[in-house]
């Protein structure tokens, strides 16, 4: 009932301004003319606007389709024939990388373990950093100070991650030689490597994770309702408590994005952890040279040939897989937060 | 009213550009080159793969000379490439190493356009001043790990080098017959990373192409010999290597075509190309 009464009033006005139109055409023409410069215009005008805006939404919400599909057949297509070639398991699960050999091995496991590893340590160093920033923005820093901090924040997304490469370079990998000389002080076994290793590019990554960690769960933090926080308090339960107890538990779904996203842009970081990793395949222990699956395609693209140059894209199509079981994760999360 | 402006305007922008891309395809398709030889033809050559870089780029700035010409080359290995010249199936075969006698026997005459020179390099404040090439394939391969054992004082020796597929790598392993048995603690991935590696790290070793040495870092002595074109020019520094484009007989027995082929690379432009690349000249 409610429907057809609303059609009925949506429908009324029209046939009033139609009429309208008609009479003022026997009227007069300038009169005419001038209703035609009204936003509501002539039925047929109006109709073509509304197509024709409806065309170029559509247009504009396919190109994001046709990207997405364009990009997964392309890496389908560009990392199947190394597979066919070497072999998925000698690809996945060897960890002799020797592209270039006269007996070439392809193995990339030792390059997954370091992508794996690497995003989860700069996850847990990062994670607790940057929820409890948030905590800090959202709940206890006094006003001038969160003035200063959240743009700080903010700018930090915004440096381009070369330069993050670049400081871990002249800063990280000095201090981390120094730790390795003392540590592997006499040691035989231990290659030594100037300070590239797998810490170094885990603090880059963890550095880098902060800004989106810490924005979005401060959002999260702040749209917890207010009713929440003051019945807490009103219970008796001091400020730290009512953060700990009642905030982030109900903010949990929207910090929990925070650290999928953060995990997304770490293991999809290349250029930084380039520089600062060392880039020599190895099992990843802390003081190791290691390379990640970024940067092994971006390393050795370059001068690649042939099969190498194959294989290159077959990890490229490993990371985009990791990546999409990331996104549907997030996708899942986010469903999830809806429901609740 | 408003509506017909905009579509007038649109009307005339779409008229405008088929307009300019008619004005584009009326223009004549490519500049005819006056100054165009008489030379025609094709060249074909296989061989080194190291030899990709400074072969394309001769070719490339040859054939922009005289455009009637192509030059095809194959970039299959060394070996492959003198048994292709042998065989008849090309006209030049690329060598990045010397010819062997037997080669030589079957007619395959040396031709070497240039020499390929590398540089090891420590930081400034290593005292180590001289390699044995044993040393340096010890410290390569892992065996060696401190710069006490060849001389030096107690201190890590970080090993940093190119990452696989790169030319220099390639050249540096293949002289020292170490290939894919280097043990690296760095593979980066240009000369100016391993440059900047090696300038601030204690302790660094790398290696460059000799063309980009500067006083960042220090050139270390190989087998007594100092890394300078002159040294390797006369064959005394053990880290280079000839170039070698052979042709079946003397240069002057080969066809018109192959034999202005050798005259631009003797040429002041021929020289220039592949000093670009980073060779060295033979003298």
């Amino acid at each position: 009932m409610s429907g057809a009464l609303s059609l009925i009033q949506i429908k009324a006005p029209k046939i009033l301004i139609r009429n309208d139109i008609v009479c003022k055409k026997e009227l007069n023409g300038e009169m005419r003319d001038m209703n035609k410069e009204s936003i509501i215009g002539s039925s047929r005008t109006k109709s073509t606007i509304e197509t024709a805006a409806g065309f170029i939404f559509a247009v504009c919400g396919t190109i994001g389709i046709v990207a997405v599909v364009s990009i997964t057949l392309y890496m389908i297509l560009n990392g199947l024939p190394a597979i066919q070639e070497v072999g998925l398991t000698e690809i996945l699960f060897s960890s002799v990388w020797t592209p270039t050999a006269a007996d070439p091995h392809y193995g990339i496991l030792y390059i997954i373990f370091t992508s794996i590893v690497g995003t989860f340590l700069a996850i847990l160093i990062g994670v607790p950093i940057g929820v409890l920033s948030a905590v800090f923005l959202s709940e206890v820093a006094p006003k001038p100070l969160t003035k200063i901090v959240r743009p700080a924040v903010e700018l930090l997304a915004g440096i381009p991650s070369v330069i993050y490469g670049l400081l871990g370079i002249m800063i990280l990998n000095p201090l981390m030689y120094q730790i390795e000389l003392k540590i592997f002080e006499g040691s035989t076994t231990h290659q030594f490597t100037g300070g590239s290793n797998l810490i170094s590019a885990v603090l880059v990554l963890a550095i880098m994770i902060l800004p989106t960690v810490i924005n979005i769960s401060e959002s999260a933090l702040r749209s917890v309702p207010n009713y929440l926080k003051e019945a807490s308090l009103g219970l008796g339960a001091s400020k730290i408590q009512t953060i700990f107890k009642v905030q982030i538990p109900a903010a949990k779904s929207g910090i929990v994005t925070a650290i999928v996203l953060g995990v997304g842009r770490a293991i999809g970081e290349a250029m930084a952890i380039s520089l600062v990793a060392g880039s020599s395949v190895n099992f990843p222990l802390p003081f190791n040279s290691v390379r990640f699956l970024t940067t092994a395609i971006v390393s050795e693209m370059g001068y690649a040939v042939d099969t190498h140059r194959r294989v290159l894209f077959t990890i490229g199509l490993v990371l985009f897989v990791f990546i999409m079981i990331i996104n549907l994760n997030l996708n899942k999360v986010l469903k999830k937060g809806e429901e609740e | 009213m408003k509506l017909k402006k905009i579509l007038a305007a649109g009307v005339t922008a779409v008229l405008m550009l088929s307009f300019a891309a008619c004005g584009d395809s009326n223009t004549p398709a490519g500049n005819q080159d006056d100054n165009a030889s008489a030379l025609s033809g094709t060249i074909t050559m296989a061989g080194s793969t190291s030899m990709e870089k400074v072969a394309n780029a001769l070719a490339e700035s040859f054939m922009e000379k005289n455009s009637g010409v192509t030059v095809s080359a194959e970039f299959v290995g060394s070996s492959a490439g003198i048994e292709s010249l042998t065989g008849g199936s090309v006209q030049i075969g690329n060598a990045s190493r010397a010819l062997t006698e037997s080669e030589k026997g079957k007619g395959a005459v040396e031709n070497v356009i240039a020499i390929d020179g590398i540089a090891v390099i420590t930081d400034k404040a290593n005292t180590v001043e001289d390699l044995s090439k044993e040393q340096l394939t010890k410290i390569y391969t892992g065996e060696i790990k401190n710069w006490s054992e060849v001389g030096g004082s107690n201190a890590a020796i970080v090993v940093v080098g190119r990452e696989a597929g790169s030319g220099t790598r390639g050249a540096f392993e293949e002289i020292l017959e170490i290939e894919d048995a280097c043990a690296y603690a760095n593979e980066l991935d240009s000369t100016g990373a391993v440059m900047a590696k090696v300038a601030s790290t204690p302790g660094a070793i790398g290696y460059v192409s000799l063309d980009v040495l500067d006083d960042t870092v220090k050139a270390v002595k190989l087998g007594g010999v100092e890394a300078t074109p002159e040294k390797i020019i006369a064959g005394e520094y053990f880290l280079s290597r000839p170039f070698v484009m052979a042709t079946m007989g003397p240069i002057e027995e080969q066809s018109e075509l192959v034999q202005a082929w050798f005259d631009y690379i003797k040429s002041d432009e021929g020289k220039q190309v592949i000093e670009q690349v980073g060779l060295i000249l033979p003298q």
